[in-house]
C-alpha cells in the first residue's frame, strides 16, 4: 500500500512537472530580464488599490492618453475605480464625439458621455502613425495581458529610458528603451518626475507615476480581477471541503472492499 | 435490480414502455467492475465530466459571441466585460480545453501502459481514438474563433498544411479557407464547425461506452475476473470514487481559473488579429506541441505532413503492434522502461515544440520523432517476443485474499 501511494505519487508529480515543462509560458524567445515588482494586484489575495487606480487614470488622462487609444472602455467603466457620476461626466465631456443624423439628417459633434467608448486621440492608425513620426502607439485596452511579462513588462518600457550605448545605431526619431526588443523604441520617455501633480498628495516620483499607471493599465485589461481574486477563494475553500467529503464518503463506501 | 422489478408503481409503469430504468440499473448498479481498479483509472470519467463542461459554457458562451471578422475580436472582450460572470464563462471554456487534454492524455498514456487496447477492445481503443481526434480539430478551430493573432496565424500554418499534398493541394486549401487566404467565411465556418463537434464527440463517448460495457474495464493486472468475487457494482464503489476525483481536477482547474486565467494562453492573442503582421514566434496550444514539434523537425513539407498525420494514425495500429500476450505494463519489466521513455519523449517534444527552431533542436526534434515511431513500429513488436514477463497472479483477488479469493469464491 504504503509503495503504491509513493509509486502514484512519484508518477503524478512526472505528469505534472511534463504539463508544465511543456506549457507555453515558458516558450518564450530570449528576451530582457524584467525586474519583478510589487503589485497589490498580485497573489491570491491581490486586490487593485482604489487611490492608485485613482492616480493611475490620471497619468493616463494627462499623458498618455495624448497618443494612446483605449477603444474597449467605457467612461461608465470608471464608477469601478472609485469615480462619481459627476467625475465621470466631466472626464466624457472633455472629448467630442460625431453622433447623428439629426432630424435633418446632419451628423452633429457632442461632448462624449458616460456611456461613450473612450474617445481615440487619432481618427484612424493612418493619422496617428502620420502624427508619429510613422509608429503606431498601440491601443492600451488589453497592453498588459498582451505582453510577455505583463504589468512588469510595461512597468520596465515606463521607467526603461536611458542614452544609448555608444555603440549603438540608433535610427533618427527612435529612442533607447532597455526594456523594448530591439531597444529602438518610437515613444518618447513619457513619464518623468512631477510629470502629473497628484490630487491626494502622493510625491509624483517616476516610478510612483509608472506603478500607478500600470495598475490602472492591469485594471483595464482585467476589470474583473477583485471579483474573480475574492470568488476564487470562496470557490477553492468549497472545492477542498467538497472533496475532503468525498474522500470521507468513499473510504466508508469501500471500507467492506478488500483490494 | 432492473427497473421492472422496481417497488414504485410510477417507475414500473414508464419502464415497461420505455426501458430507461432498466438501462440505468444496467450501466450502474448491475454493472461489473474489477476491484482493483487503481486511480489511473479515474481519468475516462473526468474526461466525461470535461466534455460536459466545455459543452455547457460554450452553449452560453456562443449566445455572446459574434462570427464576424471585424467583430469577433470585440465580442470576446464584450463577454470579458460586459456579460455578467462573462469572463468566468469564457476562462472556464479557455481552461476546460487544456483540462480537457490533460486527462486525455493521462487517459491514453494509461491505456497503453496497461495494455488496455488489445483484444477484446481494440473497437474500445478506436473509439476513443476517433474522439481525441475529433477533440484535437475542435480545439484547434475554438482557438481561432477569439481572432487574435495566434487564432489568425495558428489557422495559416495549420491550414497550410493541405497545401503540401501533391496537386490539388492548392485548391483544397482555398476550399478550406472559402476565399484565398484566412477570412471572414474561415471565421463563420470555423464557429459552425466547432459547435457542431463536440455533439459528435458525445455521440462517439456513447459507443465508446457501449464497447466499453460490452467488453467491460480492463484492469491493472491486465487478467479477466474470474468470477464474482473479483468484481464489485459501479455504483456506488466506482461512482463516489469517480465523484472524489472530479473533486481533485476540480482544485486544480478551478486555481487555474480564478488565479492563473492565461498561464496556457499566448500574450499575443489579446492582440486584434492582422494580416499584415506576422508573430515573430507562432507556437500552438500546449497539447498540440509534441505534434507541432514533429512537423517542424522534418525539412521536407509534404513528409512532414505525413509524420504528422501518421503519429496519429499509428495509434490505430497498436492493439497488434504490442505482441505481448501480456496486457498489463506492470508483468513486463522491459516495457516499463520503453513505455517510461516514451513518456519522457512526448515531453521532449513538447518542450522543443514551444522553443524557437534552432539547429540543434530541429536534431534534437528528429531524434525525438524517431523514438515516437520506433517505439511503435520496432519496439512494441520486438517486445512481445524477446521479453520475459513476470508471472501473472491466478486471479484478481489472488494478491489479496488467502487461497487466491477461492474461499470467497466457495461462499459466492
Amino acid at each position: 500500500m504504503e509503495t503504491r501511494i509513493r509509486r502514484s505519487a512519484r508518477a503524478a508529480f512526472l505528469a505534472l512537472a511534463a504539463f508544465a515543462l511543456a506549457s507555453p509560458a515558458l516558450a518564450q524567445e530570449e528576451e530582457v530580464k524584467l525586474a519583478p515588482q510589487d503589485w497589490t494586484f498580485t497573489g491570491i489575495l491581490g486586490q487593485y488599490e482604489p487611490a492608485q487606480l485613482k492616480r493611475g487614470f490620471q497619468v493616463y488622462r494627462e499623458v498618455c492618453s495624448a497618443c494612446h487609444a483605449m477603444k474597449l472602455l467605457a467612461y461608465r467603466n470608471l464608477a469601478e475605480i472609485g469615480l462619481s457620476d459627476d467625475e465621470i461626466k466631466a472626464a466624457a465631456a472633455e472629448k467630442q464625439v460625431t453622433d447623428g443624423p439629426n432630424d435633418q439628417g446632419d451628423m452633429f459633434q457632442r461632448p462624449a458621455r458616460p456611456s461613450d467608448q473612450f474617445v481615440s486621440p487619432f481618427p484612424n492608425d493612418q493619422a496617428a502613425r502620420a502624427a508619429n513620426n510613422g509608429a503606431l502607439p498601440p491601443d492600451l485596452s488589453l497592453i498588459v495581458k498582451a505582453r510577455h511579462g505583463g504589468p512588469d513588462y510595461v512597468y520596465a518600457i515606463l521607467t526603461g529610458f536611458v542614452d544609448a550605448p555608444k555603440d549603438f545605431k540608433l535610427p533618427q526619431g527612435m529612442y533607447y528603451n532597455t526594456a523594448f526588443p530591439g531597444h529602438a523604441i518610437g515613444m518618447p520617455p513619457p513619464l518623468t518626475a512631477d510629470r502629473v501633480t497628484y490630487a491626494d498628495g502622493t510625491k509624483a516620483t517616476l516610478e510612483q507615476e509608472a506603478h500607478d499607471a500600470v495598475t490602472f493599465l492591469n485594471w483595464a485589461a482585467e476589470p474583473e480581477l477583485n471579483v474573480r481574486h475574492n470568488l476564487g477563494l470562496k470557490v477553492l475553500i468549497f472545492t477542498i471541503v467538497l472533496t475532503a467529503l468525498f474522500y470521507g464518503l468513499k473510504r466508508s463506501v469501500w471500507s467492506d472492499v478488500h483490494h | 435490480m432492473s427497473g421492472t422489478a422496481n417497488a414504485n408503481r410510477l417507475v414500473r409503469w414508464i419502464d415497461q414502455r420505455l426501458p430507461v430504468f432498466t438501462l440505468l440499473a444496467h450501466a450502474t448498479t448491475d454493472y461489473p467492475t474489477p476491484k482493483n481498479l487503481n486511480y489511473w483509472w479515474n481519468f475516462g470519467s473526468l474526461a466525461l465530466f470535461m466534455l460536459v463542461v466545455m459543452v455547457l459554457t460554450g452553449i452560453f458562451l456562443a449566445m455572446n459571441y459574434t462570427p464576424n471578422a471585424a467583430l469577433a475580436f470585440t465580442s470576446v472582450e464584450h463577454i470579458m466585460r460586459d456579460v455578467n460572470q462573462g469572463w468566468l464563462l469564457r476562462y472556464l471554456h479557455m481552461n476546460g480545453a487544456s483540462m480537457f487534454f490533460f486527462v486525455v492524455y493521462v487517459h491514453m498514456f494509461r491505456g497503453l501502459y496497461y495494455g488496455s487496447s488489445k483484444s477484446p477492445r481494440e473497437i474500445l481503443w478506436w473509439l476513443g481514438l476517433i474522439i481525441f481526434i475529433t477533440m484535437m480539430a475542435t480545439a484547434f478551430m475554438g482557438y481561432v474563433l477569439p481572432w487574435g493573432q495566434m487564432s489568425f496565424w495558428a489557422a495559416t500554418v495549420i491550414t497550410n498544411l493541405f497545401s503540401a499534398i501533391p496537386w490539388i493541394g492548392n485548391d483544397i486549401t482555398t476550399w478550406l479557407w472559402g476565399g484565398f487566404a484566412v477570412g471572414n467565411p474561415t471565421l463563420n465556418r470555423f464557429f459552425a464547425l466547432h459547435y457542431l463537434l463536440p455533439f459528435v464527440i458525445l455521440g462517439v463517448v456513447v459507443l465508446h461506452l457501449w464497447a466499453l460495457h460490452t467488453v467491460k474495464s480492463n484492469n491493472p493486472l491486465g487478467i479477466d475476473p474470474k468470477g464474482p468475487q473479483d468484481t464489485i457494482p459501479f455504483h456506488p464503489y466506482y461512482t463516489v470514487k469517480d465523484l472524489f476525483g472530479v473533486g481533485v481536477m476540480l482544485i486544480v482547474y478551478m486555481f487555474f481559473v480564478f488565479y492563473a486565467p492565461n498561464y496556457f494562453g499566448e500574450p499575443d492573442n489579446y492582440i486584434p488579429a492582422n494580416p499584415l503582421v506576422t508573430p515573430n514566434h507562432i507556437v500552438p496550444e500546449w497539447y498540440f506541441l509534441p505534434f507541432y514539434a514533429m512537423l517542424r523537425s522534418i525539412p521536407n513539407k509534404l513528409l512532414g505532413v505525413i509524420v504528422l498525420f501518421g503519429s496519429l494514425i499509428i495509434l490505430f495500429f497498436l492493439p497488434w503492434l504490442d505482441t505481448s500476450k501480456v496486457r498489463s505494463g506492470r508483468f513486463r519489466p522491459a516495457f516499463k522502461i520503453f513505455f517510461w521513455l516514451f513518456v519522457a519523449d512526448g515531453c521532449w517534444l513538447g518542450w522543443i515544440g514551444a522553443q524557437f527552431p534552432t539547429e540543434s533542436l530541429v536534431v534534437q526534434g528528429r531524434i525525438a520523432t524517431a523514438y515516437y515511431y520506433l517505439f511503435f513500429l520496432v519496439v512494441l513488436p520486438l517486445l512481445g517476443w524477446f521479453e520475459t514477463p513476470r508471472t501473472l497472479p491466478s486471479s484478481i483477488s489472488a494478491p489479496v485474499l488467502p487461497r487466491g479469493g477461492a474461499a470467497a469464491m466457495e461462499k459466492a
